[in-house]
Formats: C-alpha cells, structure tokens, sequence
C-alpha cells in the first residue's frame, strides 16, 4: 500500500469539506478522485500535497507519516489546475526549478540538470521548446510543462488537480491517452482529481466517489459503473433516468408492469426506480408501462434520441436504436417500459 | 523581417474601429502645450548667457552641491523606500489584521498632505528637541538641519509612490506559483528570491522611478527639515528659487535644464531596463 488517508475531516470557516475520508492507493496505481464540484477533492489533493492540514486523520505514505513532513520535504509532484508555472522562466528553466532548489549538497551538477530538462522535454514531447516562456505556449503544451516540471523532482507519487480542465475537447482527448500511456512507462503512483466522469471511467485503475466530502464508494471504473452503491452514484456515472415504482416481492411494478431489479433487492413498499436513457422497450399503442407521446425523434447520431411526454406528468428521454426510433413520429402515442431498473 | 516590422509601420490604424488620428492628433495637441512648450522655454532661456556663462553657473560649487544633494538623496530615499514599501504592500495584500483598511488608507496620506505642512511635522519632530531629535541626540545625529533631515522628507514623499504601484501586481500574483515553488521542494527564501521578486521586478522599478522623479522635485517638505545651508543641505530646486528672487532668469533656467537633463536620462534607462523584463516573461 503507497499512500493511506485514514479518517480526514477538515471545515473551513465552519463548513465541513471533507468528512471522515479514508482511502488507499497502491504502488504505482492510477486513482481518480472523482466528483462534483464543491465535492472536496481538490481539498483532499491538497491535504496530501500539504498544502493544507487536516482538523483530523492521518495520511501515511510507505507507512511514513506525512503530515509531519512540510510540504517541501513530501517529494510529491503537483501539478496545479491552471499549471501555476513561473511565468519570467522559460519552460527549461521551469522544469529545473526543483533540481535547482535542492541544498548544495545533493544539487545535480549543471550538466546533470540540463541532461535531465532534455529528457524531461522529450518525454512530454516539447524537444526543441525549452527556450519558449509560457506565454509563448499552448494549453495543451504549458499543461505538459508542468507535468514535467512535477516529474523533475523524481517524485513518489504524483498529483494532478483537473489535468485537462482547462483544454479543449480535442486535446483533452489526446492528452487522455498520453498520460495513460505515460503513466505506463513511469509506474508512477498517480492521483488525479477530476468532475469529468468518462475521463476517470477511462484513465483510473481505481475511481473515488466524493460527495460533499464524504466517499460515497470506491473500486474499479467497471465495478463503479456496474455495481453503483447508490443513486448519486449512479447518477454522477452516467445519464439516468428515474419515475416513482411499487416494490412487491423483489420486482418493481410501474404502471401495471413488472420490471426485474438488478442490485440489491429493497423492502416492498414504494421506491423510486432509476435506469439508464437506452434501457427502455417502446411498443406502439396501450398496454402495461408508462403510457406516453412522443414529443421528437432525433435521427443524427449512433442511436437515436426520443423525447416522450408521460400522461402521468413528466418527460423522458430515452436513447433507443435506430431501426426502433425509425417507427415512431412525434404525437404518436406508445407505451415505455424499462427493461431493468436499479432502485436503492 | 523587413515588411513586417512594426516600427516601419508605426502610422497604420491599428483598428478598424477608427479614432486613431483624432486620438493622436489630440494626443499631440495636449503635449505640446502642456510639457512640449514649457520645457523647450526652459531649454532655450539659459543660452542667454553664452555657452560659457551656462557652464559657469553650472559648475559654481554651490550648484554642483545642490545637485548633487537633490539626486543624491532622491535616490537614497527611493531605495529605502522600495524596501520597506514593498514589505508594506506585502503585509497590505497578503496578511488580514485589524485596521487594516485604516492602514491602507493612511499610505495615500502623503499624497494629500500640503508638502509644506509635512515640512513643518517633520522639522518638530526631528529637530534636537523633538521627539525623534531627542532619541537620536544621545547618538551624535543631527537628523534636522543635514542631508538626513533631506532624506527623511524625501522617504515620507516618495513612500505612497512605491506600494501603490507593487500593490496591484502583487494582488495580481497568484499565490499557486508559490504554491507550486514549496512543492518542488524550495524552501521559503528561495522562492521569495527566484518567483516572487522577479514576478514584481518592473513594478518595483516603476514605483522607485516615480518616487524618485517625485523626490527630485520636491521642495516645500524639505526646506524646512533641510536648513538650507548652502553646499550643505540645501537642494537645487531651493536654489533656483533663490536664484529667481535675484532676478537671475537664466541662471536659474540653467540649474533646470540641467535637472531635466539628469532626470530624463535616469528615467530612460529605468523605462529601458523595465522593458528589457517585460519583454523576457511577457505576461498573458
């Protein structure tokens, strides 16, 4: 086990951001902390970096407590949201800050350190840029600057606050893919905080789910995705939908038609089923389910996208195929059911 | 290159949106009447007295003196108070304490103060039998009266100069790239030293040049501080003064040209060096 958050709280200004957190990474694991914002990850990244103290908890890395160590002697690489690089140094001399802050005696000597910025700026593919200030990058390039600036000080674990927050859509998916394979060839103990759920679902080995500064569940991307331990859970991972159900003898009944629950079974009673926009069976006319029309059908995409109003009050949007999506016309009138639902 | 290069085409319109001639022409107009006209007077008035007459009210020991007790001791002033505004503006931005915005406001004070009534302030206090004057007796320093008294007044003048022009720039700076500094492992001195300083070297320069080029100029604050004994204490723009209640016109345009001289070549190389920063870590 790398790190371990054991138990942290910390309030500001009497408004508790992290509450009783514990979690564990192991060596060289990719862990996203996963959440919206106001979740306290950024809190908890911090905390770790050192950048903030915990009111309670500890944090112990290779079984070392870290909260005694200050945050310059963590050797934990940080890589900021907005890169928070030093503007009147060029990218070279960004990413040999931390080789030159070291105390004399185990400073590398100035060959040493050019030797390693040239690596540093092929590894993040900017040979050739390291004369260039900031000002004179992208988003995209200043971002991996600072990576590699992080990555100078040979840290043991490193940290990134919303890697891709500040990019495009494009270039966040191709440095998506780069860090994944970065993260490869370093074997580098990573954490990474995020609100973007298809980015921790693709990068992570492991997600965390923070809500309101508590961790909602932890495990793989598939066993979060699958195997939701609540609604916000379910939720946060993807679109869902929901409508109010009766729960009798392990089958949720909506509207005259039982649906199979998949997950854990609840108490009979009434409950609110959630599943997601593609779950839906839609037949023409009456029957048991949701009675409906439809609002619009959307053609342009790999599925098709059908609006329906229920005669119940209400909306829903369901993602359908689109040899099913094809039959229908606005003001039709139809009947939708849910395949399965989840209800918690 | 050629083509390209902006100072051969420094009469483009720069905008499609237009007033650029009326802005410049007016621009012009205003200089001109305004610091063009009156500095070439002063430009022209001392050669009245012939090329050797200007040389001789120049190089007469009381004026050599004077200006050198004028420059000299602006920029003793305006190097202390780059120091100690720049700690100011630190304690002002980043730190929150009671009476804080009473603080604030109290650094402008000198800016709003009858220079003269600051004069007078500071002579009671610094002369021997003031309270500073006292303190400072015991010691052998005569701090009213002396090229100190000078320094002292032109520090108080000077000081609002400098922490309203870090002010800004340190608000500006965000404390992340600190941040980002202690998790590469430098310790505090080193960041303040190699982030923090260089992030605030061109406001720093613009608040010495404007304290300085304020302390050049100063008069009503000092006379009374300074004691005004020639070739002691007493600053050039006093001497021009006198020079004027002799009716000596050109003499006294001599000792301002030679001020303007000075002052101008000073603050081209200041604005020379700034710009030399700014062009390294251009800001976004």
């Amino acid at each position: 086990m790398a790190l371990k958050i054991e138990n942290i709280s910390k309030t500001f200004d009497a408004t508790p951001v992290l509450r009783d957190i514990s979690l564990f990474t192991e060596d060289g694991e990719f862990l996203a902390l996963l959440g919206p914002s106001g979740s306290g990850k950024t809190t908890l990244l911090r905390i770790i970096a050192g950048l903030e103290q915990p009111d309670a908890g500890a944090v112990r890395f290779r079984d070392k407590d870290l909260l005694a160590k200050p945050v310059r002697e963590r050797r934990i690489g940080l890589v900021f949201q907005h890169y928070a690089l030093f503007r009147h140094m060029t990218a070279a001399q960004n990413i040999a800050f931390g080789m030159n802050a070291k105390p004399r005696k185990l400073r590398p000597s100035r060959r040493e350190i050019r030797d390693k910025v040239a690596e540093l700026l092929s590894l993040v593919q900017l040979d050739g840029l390291g004369g260039r200030y900031p000002s004179q990058l992208s988003g995209g390039q200043r971002q991996r600057v600072a990576l590699a600036r992080a990555l100078a000080i040979e840290p043991d674990l490193l940290l990134l606050d919303e890697p891709f927050g500040a990019l495009d859509a494009k270039v966040r998916r191709e440095l998506r893919r780069w860090l994944r394979d970065l993260h490869e060839r370093t074997g580098l103990t990573t954490i990474f905080v995020t609100h973007d759920q298809e980015e921790a679902l693709e990068l992570a080995d492991r997600v965390a789910l923070l809500r309101e500064g508590a961790l909602e569940q932890m495990g793989t991307p598939e066993e979060v995705y699958h195997e939701p331990a609540s609604a916000f859970v379910f939720d946060f991972l993807g679109d869902s939908v929901s409508f109010p159900c009766e729960i009798k003898g392990g089958v949720a009944v909506i509207a005259g038609a039982g649906v199979p629950i998949i997950g854990p079974h609840p108490n009979d009673g009434a409950a609110t089923a959630y599943t997601r926009p593609n779950g839906f069976d839609v037949s023409p006319g009456d029957g048991p389910g949701l009675a409906a029309r439809v609002r619009s059908v959307l053609l342009a995409g790999p599925d098709a996208r059908v609006d329906c109003v229920l005669d119940g009050g209400g909306a829903i949007e369901m993602r359908l195929p689109l040899d099913v999506a094809r039959k229908l016309a606005p003001r039709d009138r139809v009947t939708v059911t849910p395949r399965t639902v989840r209800v918690w | 290159m050629t083509a390209a290069n902006p100072r051969l085409r420094r009469f483009v319109e720069p905008s499609a949106l237009g007033g650029f001639w009326p802005a410049l022409g007016f621009t012009l107009c205003y200089l001109s009447f305004f610091v063009l006209l009156p500095l070439a007077a002063l430009a022209l008035r001392p050669w009245e007295l012939g090329a050797s007459g200007v040389w001789r009210v120049l190089s007469a020991p009381r004026t050599v003196s004077a200006l050198e007790l004028s420059f000299g001791s602006a920029f003793i002033a305006a190097c202390i108070n780059i120091v100690f505004g720049t700690i100011a503006a630190w304690s002002l931005v980043r730190y929150e304490f009671p009476g804080k915005r009473i603080l604030d406001a109290l650094v402008d004070l000198p800016f709003a103060l009858p220079t003269a009534v600051v004069g007078i302030a500071l002579t009671a206090i610094y002369a021997p039998h003031g309270i500073m004057g006292e303190l400072l007796t015991p010691f052998g320093i005569r701090a009213a009266y002396t090229p100190m008294g000078v320094i002292i007044a032109l520090i108080f003048v000077g000081f609002p100069f400098v922490v309203r022009s870090i002010q800004p720039v340190l608000e500006d700076l965000d404390p992340e790239v600190e941040e980002a500094a202690a998790t590469l492992g430098a310790a505090r001195w080193r960041t303040l030293t190699h982030v923090v300083f260089p992030a605030i070297t061109p406001a720093i320069l613009t608040g010495f040049a404007l304290a300085f080029a304020r302390a050049v100029g100063e008069y009503g604050s000092v006379i009374f501080i300074a004691g005004n004994i020639p070739q002691i204490s007493e600053i050039a723009p006093l001497l021009i003064v006198i020079r004027l209640d002799e009716f000596d016109y050109a003499g006294a345009a001599a000792i301002g040209m030679a001020m303007l001289s000075i002052s101008f070549v000073l603050l081209f190389v200041l604005n020379a060096l700034q710009a030399g920063i700014l062009r390294r870590g251009a800001p976004h």
